[in-house]
């Protein structure tokens, strides 16, 4: 098996090369075929690859293809790991890809850049899956940075365009800024373990012990989370998820919400061995995650359009997976990606579904009665939006509540803002539901043209409702009889070369999780009855209420004038300031006072001394003469 | 043939210049037959230095010797080597002579035989530089290149040419002429113009001395490299200078500066070299964040991408300033990067100004839509720019990074750490561009830049951009074949040299019970990398 891993990345790749250099001329059926089947070949090898490194007694599988860099003592080689971690990650981004590959064909079925649209997606499978394989954290920051410019060219996919590249823009410079914590981070780790392969730097974390106060190891998990905010699109870092939306619904779908985004998620599970010796990073990531949830969540109460709430929704989302991990729940925030993945995935390509019907309509003020035109749509949308706000018995139910949980071991506090947040996303989601498919229609035009989508984007639609039910088989609480087998699944991966393994005390009485989670559970189902009562009967109920509160609804309709400030107080100074440096350093002092002032002085003096050259003879005579009258005064005094 | 055996280095340092005099020799009117001939000689010479280069036994030096003339008593020898410092350098300007003539085929109208026979004469001068292992006749060469250079700004520039011109002139002469004060002082001391010669005799001078003469050598290469705040020649020069002759100014010109450092003034110097190591890791952070702002908000294209130039070179001259072997050795990558992207993009802006006759950004926008061929490269040369993994640019700041956060100077960790900044403001400037220019709804206005795009790329710019895009891949994928044979000439040098050792970082011992052996294994190979 170990021969083939290499292809797992590698067949996406060749996919781009082709429908990039060839695909226009290829023509659209064959971009669908190798854009499809690289990756379901990629599939396909992704699952004999998992069960092979499961039959392995440590359930870690290597391959080493080479080396990359070499001088000094840096050695760094193209290496692969396959372990329960990555391994569910890598079928996670080959599943969920291929399905949205599969939606995508139906989606874009007209667009002018059919070719170019799945080159870049496929190029952006590669780069995830040398994100999630790569065994060392240069390797993996290949595909972090890659994902990256995958992203920046699919939000900017409509190039002829203003916003799109705007937000493209946005998005890769927010995430550069992330990736300068990743570059220090890595210095960092280098310079204190001297290698930069994740399993070395684990083995060696595996003789250490916590860091007492601020230490090396917390400078660099710190700056690792930077990335991870960046990424991940948490505080302060958020800001370009949203605008990201302006790339086409499958993107968003497959980059925005379920893989590239939990990104950062991975990378600390990779090395949650070296963050764990960081206590204060780790309350850092989980408050950081807690605040990103209620943030994001209440600025997603009020937004118009389809995609923003999903947006907003899974910043919020993101969120809570940090808190997770914060709060020492390595696999309950990894539990949270997977479930997310399918539901989010589903929701997304849902909405682009009633997208799609509405012909580009993306408000929701617009949308309402789509359930008797859409069927397929509005089941699937139902299971999604249930998974999400954590009813009873769904996936999101069970991650969710695993993550409060432990928050609540972490601190109280954690687990209150986690509900508020919870419950506000039960109220948002039942909002969306509720305008989009239920009521009546808004706008008549468009309804009377709605349609359910064609059979290539419905199919995915049941696949990943399937998924986003199935997966809650994979990690029960066991809070609830189950036995939440994804911790020891994980174990392998999450505490590879420690010597001592903590064990989550099971202290406490055996209510205690059972009336949490009811409370919790009650606040959502009250919130998500409050949303559906708000909007059943139209905008009147909520417009009535947004009059009694002008203020605080200006305020998150503005997304709390995060953007203004931003270039206010950041942007605008930026640019000053080169414009100061240029026009008056550069210009000015440098080659005015350093270059041209010598120059002109040189000139000047020149002149000078070029104006006794007159080349008449009575001048010099004179000139002779008072020299001469000079020279004797001086001389006979 | 016996004596081009010999004399393989001979031959390549002068073939240029011959076939140059021979196309001088032609009447104007075969200009165009004149460029053909210059193109194909140039070609034929980098076909050569490719072979005679890669093609000898491992480890056998190329390498040519005999007396010269003697000058107020001290002999100048006709020293010339190819060795690990100056390999890839000699082969990526015999690559970048012929590609840029190739690249700027149309681009002169005006005496183009005489411009090519500049051109060659050019090559002569950086080629003789690179190889020359004796001061004096590096001294010759180095000003020797000023000359065509000159020329070519000067003549067939921009509307500013002579300003341009005679800046590049006087800035680059005035650091030389103390340079050659200096360099004559050590000659007479130690006899000779051999380097290894001069060192020897160097290290016996007073500390305070060689001081003086390490900065006289560093102020003449740091205004070619340049270094803030010596850079003010390059962004007039750049501007005002043809396509052939910006990229070349910046592909191999620039490099020369690095070069003389790790050649000449960090080996003859080593105390003094250290002694300064901190300043000049200073003014290349400077010049990294300085280099940025300003091309950020620069309006023309070609004036950004020479601010880029003085920000890239900036990360070079830090990696030198490590004295760490990772550092260096970044360094010796990142110059042949930057040749390779930032000559690229000259070439780029030369092509999209060949057609719409402007180069500001603020006369484009929704190029893309006009030139999509010629939009994929422009992205994927500027992807090499700000060090996108897998590309040359990430390989060579990436080392040069982690070699001065490991370096034996206390100042390394934060200066690392402030350098990081460039990288992203690297992005900044060129996306920003790229935006403007390329995405966005076609420029409506009826005199701007992008309505007068009327044809994408033809074959032979794209002949032209494929060879980069490749090397941009193969030096971002396998840098080991560019870095390989400097390895141990730089280990050697920084060992020479008494550098400190690496500094690696400290954990605090484990509170764990540890068995012995594992610990010991566990920190043993952070400190592989010690000089003795």
């Amino acid at each position: 098996m170990n021969k083939y891993v290499w292809l797992i990345p590698i067949l996406p790749l060749v996919g781009a090369a082709f429908n990039g250099i060839l695909g226009k001329r290829a023509g659209k059926r064959a971009v669908t075929v190798v854009a499809l089947g690289t990756v379901l070949a990629s599939l396909l090898l992704s699952f004999a690859t998992f069960f092979a490194m499961k039959a392995l007694p440590d359930h870690r599988l290597t391959v080493d293809l080479g080396t990359w860099m070499a001088t000094g003592s840096m050695n760094i080689p193209f290496g692969l790991v396959v372990d329960p971690l990555s391994g569910i990650f890598m079928l996670v981004i080959t599943g969920i890809g291929f399905l949205i590959h599969v939606y995508s064909v139906g989606y874009m079925h007209e667009e002018e850049g059919y070719a170019r649209f799945f080159s870049y997606m496929n190029l952006f499978v590669f780069f995830m899956l040398t994100l999630v394989l790569g065994s060392s954290l240069p390797l993996m920051f290949v595909g972090w940075e890659g994902v990256g410019l995958c992203s920046y060219l699919l939000i900017g996919y409509y190039y002829e365009t203003d916003f799109a590249p705007d937000a493209g823009l946005k998005a890769f410079l927010t995430n550069r800024v992330g990736d300068l914590g990743v570059a220090i981070g890595m210095m960092v780790l280098f310079a204190a373990f001297g290698t930069l392969t994740v399993g070395d730097i684990l083995v060696k974390a595996g003789h250490l012990g916590p860091e007492v106060g601020f230490g090396i190891l917390t400078f660099a998990t710190l700056m690792l989370f930077v990335g991870a905010t960046g990424k991940s699109a948490q505080l302060p870092l958020y800001l370009w998820l949203p605008d990201a939306m302006a790339g086409p619904t499958p993107v968003s779908a497959l980059i925005h919400a379920a893989t590239m985004v939990t990104s950062g998620i991975y990378l600390i599970c990779r090395l949650a061995p070296v963050f764990t010796l960081a206590p204060i990073t780790m309350d850092v990531v989980a408050w950081v995650g807690a605040a990103t949830a209620l943030f994001a969540a209440t600025i997603g109460l009020v937004q118009r359009d389809i995609k923003k709430v999903l947006a907003y929704s899974t910043v919020s989302q993101l969120g809570y997976m940090f808190l997770g991990l914060g709060a020492s729940g390595f696999a309950a925030g990894f539990f949270h990606v997977f479930t997310h993945a399918w539901f989010k995935a589903l929701l997304f390509l849902g909405a682009g579904s009633v997208i799609h019907a509405m012909h580009h309509e993306q408000d929701l003020f617009k949308m309402g009665g789509l359930r008797s035109k859409m069927p397929l749509t509005f089941w699937t949308m139902l299971a999604a939006t249930l998974a999400i706000i954590g009813f009873p018995g769904t996936s999101g139910f069970a991650s969710k509540d695993e993550i409060l949980a432990l928050a609540y071991a972490k601190s109280p506090a954690l687990w209150v803002i986690g509900v508020v947040a919870a419950g506000c996303t039960a109220f948002y989601m039942l909002r969306l539901f509720t305008l989009a498919f239920l009521g009546k229609p808004r706008d008549h035009h468009a309804f009377e043209h709605a349609h359910e989508s064609p059979r290539t984007m419905t199919w995915p639609l049941v696949a990943l409702a399937v998924g986003s039910v199935v997966a809650v088989f994979l990690g029960w609480p066991k809070a609830f009889g189950g036995d939440f087998r994804i911790e020891a699944w994980l174990a392998p991966a999450v505490t590879y070369g420690q010597l001592h393994v903590a064990h989550h005390a099971e202290e406490g009485s055996q209510m205690l999780p059972l009336i949490l989670a009811g409370i919790s559970t009650a606040v959502g189902l009250g919130m998500a009855w409050f949303g559906y009562a708000t909007y059943r009967n139209g905008l009147a109920v909520a417009e009535a209420r947004a009059a009694k509160f002008p203020f605080i609804h200006k305020v998150l309709l503005n997304k709390y004038y995060v953007d203004e400030g931003v270039e206010l107080v950041i942007l605008g100074p930026i640019r000053w300031f080169g414009n100061l440096l240029w026009k008056l350093f550069d210009v000015i002092i440098i080659d005015g006072l350093g270059v041209n002032l010598p120059g002109a002085l040189t000139r000047v003096f020149g002149d000078f001394t070029a104006l006794f050259q007159t080349g008449r003879v009575r001048n010099y005579a004179l000139s002779m003469t008072l020299g001469g009258a000079v020279l004797l005064y001086v001389f006979l005094k | 043939m016996t004596w081009l055996n010999s004399h393989p280095l001979t031959f390549l340092v002068f073939a240029p210049t011959l076939l140059g005099l021979l196309l001088l020799t032609l009447p104007q009117t075969l200009g165009k037959l004149t460029r053909l001939l210059g193109f194909l000689g140039a070609l034929a010479i980098f076909v050569l230095s490719l072979a005679w280069l890669l093609g000898r036994a491992p480890g056998a030096p190329l390498a040519e010797h005999a007396p010269w003339f003697t000058l107020v008593g001290l002999p100048v020898d006709y020293s010339l080597a190819v060795d690990g410092l100056n390999f890839w350098l000699v082969i990526l300007t015999t690559f970048l002579v012929p590609l840029t003539m190739l690249g700027t085929w149309n681009s002169l109208k005006d005496r183009i035989g005489t411009f090519a026979a500049m051109f060659l004469l050019l090559e002569t001068g950086m080629l003789g530089a690179l190889v020359a292992q004796d001061l004096f006749l590096f001294y010759l060469f180095w000003e020797g290149m000023l000359i065509p250079m000159y020329f070519m700004i000067g003549v067939w520039g921009g509307d500013e040419r002579r300003y341009a011109a005679n800046k590049f002139f006087l800035y680059t002469l005035s650091g030389s002429l103390l340079w050659l004060v200096a360099l004559l002082f050590l000659a007479g001391k130690a006899g000779s113009f051999a380097p290894a010669i001069m060192a020897a005799s160097a290290s016996t001078l007073p500390f305070g001395v060689q001081c003086w003469l390490f900065l006289a050598f560093a102020v003449a290469f740091a205004i070619k490299v340049p270094l803030f705040p010596l850079h003010t020649w390059l962004p007039d020069a750049h501007v005002q200078a043809p396509t052939a002759g910006s990229v070349i100014l910046a592909g191999v010109l620039l490099k020369l500066g690095g070069y003389g450092f790790i050649r000449f003034a960090i080996p003859m110097f080593p105390q003094a070299a250290m002694h300064f190591a901190k300043p000049l890791a200073l003014l290349s952070v400077i010049a990294i964040i300085y280099g940025a702002l300003v091309a950020m908000v620069q309006r023309d294209m070609k004036k950004l991408v020479a601010y880029s130039s003085v920000s890239h070179m900036g990360f070079v001259m830090l990696g030198l300033a490590s004295f760490t072997v990772i550092g260096t050795q970044g360094a010796m990558l990142q110059m042949l990067n930057h040749g390779i992207s930032t000559g690229a993009l000259f070439l780029l802006v030369g092509m999209i100004y060949d057609r719409a006759h402007t180069r500001m950004i603020a006369d484009f926008g929704g190029v893309a839509t006009k030139m999509p061929i010629f939009t994929t490269f422009f992205i994927i040369v500027t992807l090499s720019s700000i060090g996108l993994p897998l590309t040359n640019g990430f390989v060579g700041e990436f080392q040069i990074l982690n070699g001065t956060f490991l370096s034996g100077f206390a100042w390394g960790r934060a200066y690392a750490v402030i350098a990081t900044l460039g990288v992203v403001l690297g992005a900044v400037y060129m996306l920003w561009m790229v935006k403007r220019v390329f995405w966005g709804p076609v420029n409506p206005d009826e005199d701007s830049g992008t309505q007068h795009l009327h044809s994408d790329l033809n074959a032979r710019e794209i002949a032209v951009m494929l060879p980069l895009v490749v090397l941009i891949l193969w030096m971002g994928i396998h840098p080991s074949t560019f870095q390989a044979v400097s390895e141990a000439p730089v280990a050697t040098l920084l060992k020479d040299a008494n550098a400190p050792a690496i500094r690696p970082l400290v954990l605090p011992s484990a509170p764990l019970p540890v068995p012995v052996e594992a610990a010991v294994e566990g920190h043993a190979p952070a400190s592989a990398e010690v000089h003795p």
